[in-house]
């Protein structure tokens, strides 16, 4: 019995110049599963999400979301489609409140924005599933803080926010744990699986701690190559996964 | 078809790419490796003919106005440079078109303080004032011909300069990547003063080389100004080769167009409408083809590999 | 009104106070000239504010946009030539004409961005310019003289009257701050603002913004149309100096100097621009010698412009 697959990957390959970043990659995200991707540095994690998220187009190989192929598709479109992605470097307004920046995230989802004499500071229809979405993330006491003035820990949950206000049913979360202290992840990963359920996820991160106690099948990559994929516990017992990846690990 | 005319309008293009070349190079390299919007640009370019035609007119040899306006240029330059745009360079473009605006209006104004309103006129010492037969009953001014071997020189120069020595290969470093550059250990203050003022020396030098033909006037710097940045985003910013052949084909285009084009039209148009548009059409022909050409790569035509 | 405690807007209320009282104050204290400078200036706010738009609040720089001055400027001064002064006509064509070329202009320029941007909407107005030069039965370089005023076609509205023709450009400038409010903190202008901030997270959250930034280029290219045909009803007059780009680098200047992305800052620039001016040139001829290093300082030092001096925000833009 087959689950259905929400994202699949198929043969990718991008090149930049001499160097090949992805060399015929191929996988595919279980509906409802959290799915993480680890590897070296260089081993083509990012350049798969740019792909996944539409800034990068593949040289060759397809992309299919809940079946539609969306190779061709601009990024924007996609989001509409449901496939949001969160930035490993934080990417959000800074100079725009807490409250704004996930305001603006819901009106980007309630159709076309040429409405030009309402103001937006007063639209409840904005305000309110913004709050919502800000206590259950955590972030509710921090509304009308400027978001360039959050700490580092709040400015990667606002981020994951401001996904989520899009309504996706899929979210690529590009190391959401970047620059976290330990209790810091610890507290993103309990968030992370209190989304399970309401998003499928495609997970890419180092921090392995983070990746065993969320992720329900892992794909390991190394030089653009996928060279293992499946079940967590299988993964973390693969040989020649531990030699090409945990093993170094260790080292570090 | 007026072979002779076409020609002698295929030369004249050359020229005036030549010209757009001399402007072009030092822009592209100041922006290329400064990262420096620099409207004064022009403001060399008319000081390089006040200056060196002054010296030409003082020593009554215009050979002498062009060799002593190289150092005069440098100075100058370079004494911009570090006082006024080196405080640019960690700003934001906006703020450094609006800082060299500046510039542009106290340039302009004190050379009419120095000069007067009138400009200068720069006579061509009479061994260079000739006419040449090039064959096939084609004649075309000897100046002209001088104007094409130089910036062919010059731009032999530029290539051995950068492609060749030392100090090239950190001009190119720079360009490619300053901060590594900068970490390597390359004294980058010194080397962007010494980029800077060879831009100056270019720029003064097609300035002055053009005074015998156009008079050296207040404010002349600023239409070849904003040519020269059409050309270099034609060519790619950053590159020497892009904007010697985006000069040499805007040159000719332009040149061309304002003599064909209203031929060309008649073919479409009846006589008075080609006649009027004739002229028209033509001073945008180089802006169509610049809007074109950033329509399909807004990269220019020879992007530098690895620069941003 | 808390607005007011800004002493930023406070100037620019008080500016505004200016100009509504000067056709009644100016003659009464024999300085009518005043009625004339402050038209002008009136009509330099509302291209500022038109520039504001996209400069200040999307983070486009122009350097091109005088040249929507001469578009809705020659519309009427060409129609005039040739008869047509009836206004119905002629502010329809000046304004569509105005905004069908910033369409354009818009398609081809957002498809770049920095230092590219300013490049070609440079080249793209001196093409424009370069039309004009070369149009020698609308008087290429010397400009066109334009004999009547817009005609409307009532009795009891003429612009050929001055206090008619100064409130006219008054309600314009006044109209054209509102607009410009209510813009940007609309919807439309909330994603102008965040595109300028952030453009790929815009995007990242399912917005396509080019055809945003294309439609504010749009309505900045019609609202400074609107100076434009103003300006060649008050000046009866129209020439290819109105959009030349040393005009649009001034216009830059003036919201700059206001302080950019503030809603009254370019009706303060404008203002304390061209004031300046008119104080410098009557001291000296060669006042550009004194104005040209002062813009340098204030683009160094004062980058906030007049409102980030008056008031200075907590946070940097």
């Amino acid at each position: 019995m087959t689950k259905p697959v929400a994202l699949s990957a198929n043969s990718l390959i991008k090149t930049f110049g001499g160097l090949t970043a992805t060399d015929n990659l191929s996988l595919s995200v279980e509906t409802g599963e959290i799915h993480a991707v680890i590897g070296p540095n260089g081993a083509g994690k990012t350049t798969l999400v740019n792909m996944l998220s539409g800034e990068m187009r593949p040289d060759a190989g397809n992309i299919l979301f809940n079946g539609r192929d969306i190779t061709r598709m601009a990024g924007p479109a996609r989001v509409r489609a449901g496939l949001a992605r969160s930035y490993q470097i934080t990417s959000i307004f800074r100079d725009f409140t807490t409250l704004e920046n996930v305001m603006l995230s819901v009106q980007a989802t309630q159709g076309h924005s040429f409405r030009f004499w309402k103001p937006v500071s007063r639209d409840t229809s904005l305000i309110d599933p913004a709050r919502a979405l800000l206590e259950r993330v955590g972030l509710g006491d921090r509304m009308e803080v400027r978001a360039g003035d959050l700490a580092y820990g709040e400015q990667r949950q606002l981020e994951i926010a401001i996904s989520l206000a899009t309504e996706p049913t899929f979210l690529l979360l590009d190391e959401p744990m970047a620059g976290m202290g330990p209790e810091e992840s610890q507290g993103m990963i309990t968030f992370l699986r209190a989304l399970k359920g309401d998003y499928t996820m495609l997970l890419v991160e180092h921090d392995m701690d983070a990746v065993f106690a969320l992720a329900d099948r892992i794909t390991v990559l190394v030089y653009g190559k996928v060279i293992a994929t499946g079940a967590r516990d299988d993964i973390r017992n693969d040989p020649a996964v531990r030699e090409a990846y945990l093993g170094e690990e260790e080292i570090v | 078809m007026d072979y002779v005319l076409l020609t002698e309008q295929v030369l004249n293009g050359f020229q005036l790419g030549i010209i757009l070349f001399l402007m072009a190079a030092g822009l592209t390299l100041v922006f290329g490796i400064m990262d420096l919007v620099n409207l004064a640009h022009g403001s060399m370019f008319m000081i390089g003919a006040f200056v060196g035609g002054t010296f030409a007119l003082l020593t009554g040899s215009f050979v002498l106005g062009v060799i002593l306006m190289v150092p005069a240029m440098l100075v100058i330059g370079v004494v911009v440079e570090m006082t006024t745009l080196r405080t640019l360079y960690p700003r934001d473009h906006l703020d450094q078109v609006l800082a060299t605006f500046g510039l542009i209006l106290f340039f302009n104004e004190a050379v009419r303080l120095i000069w007067g309103p009138e400009g200068l006129v720069v006579p061509l010492p009479d061994y260079l004032d000739g006419i040449v037969s090039l064959g096939f009953g084609i004649t075309y001014p000897v100046y002209r011909i001088v104007i094409i071997v130089i910036g062919l020189l010059v731009a032999f120069g530029l290539y051995l300069l950068v492609g060749k020595t030392r100090i090239g290969m950190l001009i190119r470093a720079g360009a490619s990547n300053r901060t590594m550059a900068g970490a390597l250990g390359v004294n980058i203050p010194k080397l962007f003063s010494i980029v800077f003022g060879i831009g100056a020396v270019l720029a003064g030098l097609a300035g002055l080389i053009i005074t015998p033909i156009t008079q050296a006037a207040i404010g002349m710097g600023e239409d070849v100004l904003i040519l020269a940045f059409v050309v270099i985003v034609i060519g790619g910013i950053g590159s020497i080769r892009g904007a010697f052949i985006a000069s040499i084909v805007t040159g000719l285009i332009d040149t061309l167009g304002r003599s064909f084009l209203d031929v060309l039209l008649l073919l479409f148009l009846p006589a008075n409408a080609a006649e009027s548009a004739g002229p028209a059409v033509s001073s945008m022909l180089i802006y169509i083809l610049m809007a074109a050409i950033l329509f399909f790569r807004p990269q220019g035509l020879f992007p530098p590999k690895g620069a941003q | 009104m808390n607005a007011l405690k800004n002493p930023a807007n406070m100037f620019t209320a008080v500016v505004m106070v200016i100009f509504a009282l000067t056709p009644f104050v100016a003659p009464a204290i024999g300085e009518t000239f005043y009625v004339t400078v402050f038209a002008r200036i009136m009509i330099w706010g509302i291209a500022a504010v038109s520039l504001n738009l996209i400069m200040g609040y999307g983070g486009l720089i122009s350097f091109g946009h005088a040249v929507y001055l001469g578009i809705g400027g020659y519309t009427v001064g060409i129609l005039a030539f040739h008869g047509v002064t009836n206004a119905w006509i002629q502010w329809p064509l000046a304004i569509g004409l105005s905004g069908l070329i910033a369409l354009i202009f818009g398609a081809i320029s957002l498809r770049t961005k920095g230092v590219y941007f300013i490049m070609i909407t440079l080249a793209l107005a001196q093409m424009i310019f370069f039309l004009s030069v070369s149009a020698e039965r609308y008087g290429s370089d010397d400009g066109l003289n334009i004999l009547a005023r817009s005609d409307f076609g009532v009795s009891f509205f003429s612009l050929e009257d001055k206090m008619t023709m100064y409130y006219t450009i008054f309600a314009f400038l006044v109209a054209s701050v509102l607009v410009s409010w209510r813009l940007v903190n609309s919807r439309f202008g909330n994603i102008m603002r965040a595109a300028k901030s952030n453009d790929a997270r815009v995007q990242s959250i399912g917005v396509a913004t080019y055809r945003y930034r294309l439609t504010a280029f749009v309505i900045a290219g019609i609202m400074c149309g609107i100076a434009g045909l103003l300006q060649a009803n008050f000046e009866r007059f129209v020439s290819p100096d109105m959009m030349n780009w040393p005009r649009s680098g001034e216009l830059i200047f003036m919201v700059v100097l206001g302080g950019m992305s503030t809603l009254f800052g370019p009706v303060t620039g404008a203002f304390v621009f061209l004031m300046l001016s008119e104080i410098l040139a009557g001291w000296t001829h060669h006042w550009h010698i004194i104005f040209g290093p002062f813009l340098v300082l204030v683009v160094l030092f004062a980058r906030g412009g007049i409102a980030g001096l008056l008031a200075p925000k907590s946070r940097r833009e």
